[in-house]
Order: C-alpha cells, then sequence, then structure tokens
C-alpha cells in the first residue's frame, strides 16, 4: 500500500471527462472518464490494447480526442499537441523512451526547451552542467555525458527520460511502463522516485502491466477493457486477484459492485 | 560536479595523441585522404612532366603540376559551387530526407538571372547596360526564387506527406526544363560585369586584403578555441592541456595562411593585368605583377561554412534538425513541429541553390541549359563522402565540404594525367561506394550505429 493517502477532497489535478477517440471506426477509447488529485499514483490497467495508452497519449497531446473534455485544476483546456501539454506542466515519459540516439544526454533532456546565451544560441556547457546537477541526484553513477544516448545501457536511457520529464516541475507527471526495461535495482530507483514525487505533490499516472508494481506504487488503479473503463478502485481495498478479475473478466469486484 | 573532473585525471595518463587533441578519427581520416590524392597527382603528373624517368621519388614530386598555385586556384574555384549545395544537403540527409532537385533548381535560377541581366533589367526595364542595380537585383532575385521553390519543395513533402525522393525528381525533370523554357533554350550573355565578379578568377581580393582576411580568419579561430576553453572552465568541466589547444589552433592558423600563401602566389598573367590597368585608363609600370589572391567566391563558401557550421551546432533550428533526423517521433512529442521544419530546411537548400548559381553562371560567365547537370549527384556524393549517414541524424558540415574538395580534386587530378573520360567517372563511382563502406566499418568498430 502506498505509503500516506493523498487527500482527495477539493479540486481534481486532472479531469479527463467521457473521452473518445477513434482510429478508422475503431473506438480505441470508449466514453472513459478517469481523474488524478495532487499526490497520488493512479495506476491505468488493461491488457495490450485496451486503450490505457491512447487515453494517456490525449492528455499528453499526442493525440487529439474525438470527444470529451480535459481539466486542469478545474479549468477546461484544450491539448492539441505536445507543447500544449508541457505547457500546462503535463510531463511524459513514453514507453519507447522518445530519445533522439544521435544526440548526447543534455541535448534530450532540453530538447525543445533549450538553454540559450544572451546571444540566442544554445547554451551546450549549461545544459550539461543542469543534466550533471538533476542525474547527480536521479542516478549517481550516470557518466556518459558526452555519448550520444545510443551508447547507453537500458536503465541510464531510462533515467536520462525520467530527468527530462522531472527536471521542468512538472504537475503532472505520465508514465508508461517505466519499469518495463529496466533490472530489479533500477525498478527499486523508480519506486523510489514515484514515492518522492508523490510526497512533493505530484500527480502521476502509471500506465502499468505488472499487478506488483501497482499494489506497491499506485493508490487507485483504473481498469479499462476494449477501450471502455472497467471501472476505478482504491488500491488498499481490493486484492491482486480482485484487479485481475478486472483485467480478465472486465467485471468490478462483487464486494464493490453495488 | 567535481567528481566527474577527478574521475578525467587518471584517464588522461592512457590517452593517446589524438584523443588528447580531441580531434574526430573519421574527420582526420578524410583529410588523410585527401593528402594521399595530392601527393599521388603530384608525384603522377611529376613523372609525366620529366624529360627522362628517374627513380627518385623526391624529383617526382619536385616536379608535380597538381600543387602549382595555379592548380591550387582553380580547383578551389570550381568546388565551390557543389560544396555550397552539400552543406545545405547535409541538413536535408540529416533530416532523412534527400533533395535530387538540386542542379535544376540551380539550372531555374541561373536562367532567372541570366534574363534578368541580359534583357528585362537593362532593356525591358530600361536600365542600361552596366547600371550598378543590375548585377544586386538579379541575384536578390535567383536567391528569392531558389527559396521559394525549395520552400514549396518542403511543403510537398512535410505537409502533404509526398515522400523527398518522389517530390524532388518530379523536380528535377521540371525546374531545369522550367528554365530551358523561359529562356527558349537560348544561351544568356554577356552577363553584367560586376555579377561576373563571383564566379573566381575575375573577381579576387588581390594579395595584401586576402592577407587581411586570412589573418582575420586565424585570430577569430584562436578566439573561438579559447571561448569554447572558457566555457568549460566555468562550468568545471576537464579541458585539455594548453599545449594541445595550441597545436589545434597552429595547424589551423597554418591551413588557412597556407591556402592565402598559395592563392597569392599564382600571377595574373600579364596580358590580363594590362588590360585591367587600361580599363581603369592607367599605364601598366614595367615589370610590374601582382597575385589573384583569395576569390570573392571561396570567401563566400567560407562565409557560408561558419553560418552553416554554427546553424548547425550553436542554434535550436540545427539542434532540432539533428533531433528530428536521429527520431522524428521524439521530436514531435517533445514539441517540435517537425513539418515547417522540413519546410525550412528545403527553403535553405533551395537559397543555396540560388547562391550556387550566382556562383557557377558567374564563372562560366553566361547561362546554358545544361548548367548544373549532374550536380544533384556531386552534391549529395559530397555530402556522402562528408560522413552524412542517408539513415539520418549523423553529418558535419565540414565533412561534406571536405568531401567536395576530395571529389574536385580527383576529377582535376584525373584530367591532368591524362585518365580517359569515363574511368574518371568509374573512379569517382567506386570511391562513392568505397567511403561509405569505409564509413560503415568504423561505425562497427567503434560499436556506433
Amino acid at each position: 500500500m502506498a505509503g500516506i493517502a493523498p487527500n482527495r477532497e477539493g479540486t481534481p489535478l486532472v479531469e479527463m471527462r467521457d473521452i473518445s477517440i477513434s482510429f478508422g471506426g475503431i473506438k480505441a477509447v470508449d466514453h472513459v472518464s478517469v481523474d488524478l488529485y495532487p499526490g497520488e499514483v493512479v495506476g491505468l490497467l488493461g491488457h495490450n490494447g485496451a486503450g490505457k495508452s491512447t487515453l494517456i497519449k490525449c492528455l499528453s497531446g499526442a493525440y487529439q480526442a474525438d470527444a470529451g473534455e480535459i481539466l486542469i485544476e478545474g479549468q477546461p483546456v484544450q491539448i492539441r499537441n505536445p507543447r500544449d501539454a508541457r505547457a500546462y506542466n503535463i510531463e511524459t515519459i513514453y514507453q519507447t523512451l522518445a530519445l533522439a540516439d544521435n544526440l548526447d544526454a543534455a541535448s534530450n533532456l532540453f530538447l525543445g526547451r533549450e538553454l540559450v546565451t544572451a546571444t540566442g544560441l544554445v547554451d551546450d556547457s549549461a545544459m550539461e552542467a543542469e543534466t550533471r546537477k538533476i542525474m547527480g541526484r536521479l542516478n549517481p553513477n550516470f557518466r556518459k555525458f558526452k555519448e550520444p544516448v545510443s551508447a547507453l545501457s537500458g536503465g541510464q536511457r531510462q533515467s536520462v527520460a525520467i530527468a527530462r520529464a522531472v527536471y521542468f516541475n512538472a504537475k503532472i507527471l505520465i508514465m508508461d511502463e517505466p519499469t518495463a526495461a529496466l533490472g530489479p535495482h533500477e525498478t527499486q530507483m523508480v519506486a523510489e522516485l514515484i514515492q518522492e514525487l508523490k510526497a512533493q505533490g505530484l500527480g502521476i499516472f502509471l500506465i502499468e502491466h505488472d499487478i506488483h508494481n501497482v499494489m506497491k506504487l499506485c493508490d487507485r488503479a483504473s481498469v479499462m477493457k476494449n477501450g471502455q473503463l472497467v471501472g476505478t478502485v482504491n488500491v488498499d481495498e481490493v486484492t491482486d486477484d480482485d484487479i485481475l478479475g478486472m483485467i480478465i473478466l472486465g467485471k468490478k469486484p462483487a464486494h464493490l459492485a453495488a | 560536479m567535481t567528481k566527474p573532473a577527478q574521475d578525467a585525471a587518471p584517464r588522461v595518463a592512457r590517452r593517446g595523441l589524438l584523443q588528447t587533441l580531441e580531434i574526430d578519427t573519421r574527420l582526420l581520416g578524410m583529410i588523410g585522404a585527401f593528402l594521399v590524392i595530392c601527393i599521388a597527382f603530384q608525384g603522377w603528373t611529376g613523372i609525366r612532366a620529366m624529360a627522362e624517368f628517374t627513380l627518385n621519388p623526391f624529383a617526382w614530386l619536385a616536379n608535380g603540376r597538381f600543387l602549382i598555385p595555379q592548380n591550387v586556384f582553380n580547383i578551389t574555384i570550381q568546388m565551390v559551387s557543389v560544396a555550397i549545395m552539400a552543406t545545405g544537403m547535409v541538413f536535408v540527409i540529416v533530416t532523412r530526407n534527400i533533395d535530387l532537385s538540386v542542379g535544376a533548381m540551380l539550372c531555374l535560377c541561373s536562367a532567372l538571372m541570366g534574363i534578368l541581366q541580359v534583357t528585362i533589367l537593362p532593356k525591358t526595364l530600361g536600365l542600361g547596360i552596366g547600371h550598378p542595380a543590375i548585377a544586386p537585383l538579379a541575384m536578390l532575385a535567383g536567391l528569392a526564387l531558389g527559396t521559394a521553390v525549395g520552400a514549396f519543395t518542403g511543403w510537398l513533402v512535410g505537409y502533404q506527406g509526398i515522400p523527398a525522393f518522389i517530390v524532388t525528381l518530379g523536380g528535377l525533370l521540371i525546374w531545369r526544363n522550367l528554365g530551358w523554357y523561359m529562356t527558349s533554350g537560348q544561351t544568356q550573355g554577356p552577363l553584367d560585369s560586376t555579377f561576373i565578379l563571383f564566379g573566381g578568377a575575375e573577381g579576387t581580393l588581390g594579395p595584401i586584403w586576402s592577407w587581411v582576411v586570412g589573418l582575420i580568419a586565424s585570430a577569430l579561430a584562436v578566439l573561438g578555441l579559447m571561448q569554447a576553453r572558457k566555457a568549460k572552465e566555468r562550468h568545471g568541466f576537464p579541458v585539455k592541456p594548453l599545449w594541445a589547444e595550441g597545436v589545434l589552433a597552429g595547424i589551423a592558423c597554418a591551413a588557412i595562411l597556407g591556402l592565402i600563401a598559395l592563392l597569392n602566389a599564382y600571377e595574373i598573367p600579364a596580358g590580363k593585368l594590362k588590360r585591367l590597368f587600361e580599363a581603369r585608363g592607367e599605364a601598366m609600370p614595367d615589370g610590374y605583377t601582382t597575385g589573384f589572391g583569395l576569390p570573392f567566391s571561396v570567401l563566400i563558401l567560407a562565409l557560408v561554412a561558419i553560418a552553416m557550421t554554427v546553424v548547425a551546432k550553436r542554434t535550436r533550428f540545427g539542434r532540432y534538425i539533428f533531433a528530428t533526423g536521429g527520431n522524428p517521433d521524439a521530436a514531435e512529442l517533445s514539441g517540435i513541429n517537425t513539418r515547417l521544419l522540413t519546410v525550412k530546411v528545403f527553403a535553405l537548400m533551395g537559397f543555396l541553390c540560388g547562391l550556387s548559381a550566382i556562383i557557377a553562371q558567374a564563372r562560366l560567365q553566361n547561362h546554358t541549359n545544361d548548367i548544373g547537370t549532374l550536380d544533384e549527384l556531386r552534391v549529395i556524393a559530397a555530402a556522402v563522402i562528408g560522413g552524412t549517414a542517408l539513415a539520418g541524424g549523423i553529418g558535419t558540415i565540414h565533412g561534406a565540404i571536405l568531401g567536395a574538395l576530395i571529389m574536385q580534386s580527383l576529377q582535376s587530378g584525373m584530367a591532368m594525367v591524362g585518365v580517359d573520360s569515363p574511368f574518371q567517372n568509374i573512379v569517382v563511382g567506386i570511391v562513392l561506394a568505397l567511403a561509405v563502406w569505409i564509413d560503415i566499418q568504423y561505425r562497427k568498430r567503434k560499436g556506433i550505429r
């Protein structure tokens, strides 16, 4: 069960209401509503193709929903592209990490938000210095600041992607299977980081396949199947098997169904 | 912050000379290949020039004709137009596109500038032959047309999603023949006398100003190295030893001033010099000689090279070009407008085609329909020999220029030693394939994708 229970009174950080999006006649997301409060981790679960990633891409600006609305801190907003999402302090760590392999860590961390000198030229030294600072906090063993990220290990690449999301004072963090490519030690580091960010009051959407991680890291879990929302449950009111049942059968557990 | 510096200290001891100098080994390889070409042709032309064959290689080199000032001068002015376009092609290829229409765009821009100079401006608009506004107006029109055609190509690729290969293959057919149609296939000339100054031999700085430019360039090179070092020190990053910086600065200055010395050593023929004096209404003093010095066209190439390098390495635009080439999806998700970026990259390519058109036309002293024929292949080959990866994301401006220089040297050298025309092209083709093969092997060794 995850640390301190977040305060779910007041305005949610994010509300996605009645979101629908279809691709060529297939409803990838079908009238789904989810919300997220400050200091909360909400797990998004479901089989491959259930619509979790598609739903979350509407929030990160990669896709635009066909119907439904998104509210940030109670205000309805339009998120048309990733730039809009960043303007609302929404940061995303994609499953593919979305790193430009030919650039070094600092260039990736600041991609799209480069630090510039007074003359408007990119300031590589300043960016490297900032990258060294944040990596010193996230992954103290990180040394390869000059190499392109293609030369890094999976865990190192992951830490660059995480650093990019955390560095710019995110309020809302979307993590798409952040531990899928990681070893046990690195997975533990990500888990600790999530706890730390939670304590700072960030809201985190966590797309995750591993039920064990969901039970350990999440406050609530929203389960999707075939593009529809099966239900949202408080993680400490259910068992592993209840959630598995939701994922596989698409039904809420009997004791919560009422 | 201090940790990396401490780690670096013991590593220095194990480093070789090249690591200490922080020179890219692949750049060094290219310079090496270029030097081998120069020495080989110098020796070969030397053997041919000698009355009697001897087994003394030093005699071969001493008698060589390849590295004499006149030939160095010719090679530099012949490579400029391809080299300028090759710098733009680096950006196009880095963003995973290709532009097969550069030769045709050059021809179209040249056609427009030719008509403007020969007919429209002096006759239709009545400025009269030799009006000082003709050259600048024609150049602006040519540059604007190139930029517009490039931007249109970029719009078709970026916003309409047509593969660049197809769009520019179409452009290859369209633009040259549009130029043909505009000029009714007629050669346009003679060109404006100011315009011709940008071609090479007709417009040079002369020895004194060439030395001034060379010294300024050397000073800037040293200043640049110093500033880079200061920026590193300010953030506490490890810097290379001072002697290494000194060696680099020395090599840079020697290369710049050596080239200036060679260009100055090529003396203007007496007859031509006499005509120059007569044109100014003066009498040439007896025994007067002077060198050509740095041609304006080469100065323009140098400025383009510096500007494009700054764009590539120090601007957001350049950073986005490389990010998009490395991973288009990641660039898009980072908020980069990759479609607009494509338009900008092709527009820049078009602008550089316009610039090359000025220089190529001025060098040939008229516009013909076949100007820039096969330039697309020379430009792509120069970029690729210079280490630009067709898969995108990798390439350098200096590499592309060196690639253009290597190709021009090969062609010039082969022509001098009397290699038959079909063999010249066969050799260039082999060199292109070989350069890419070596590059692939090099990357495999270094474990770079």
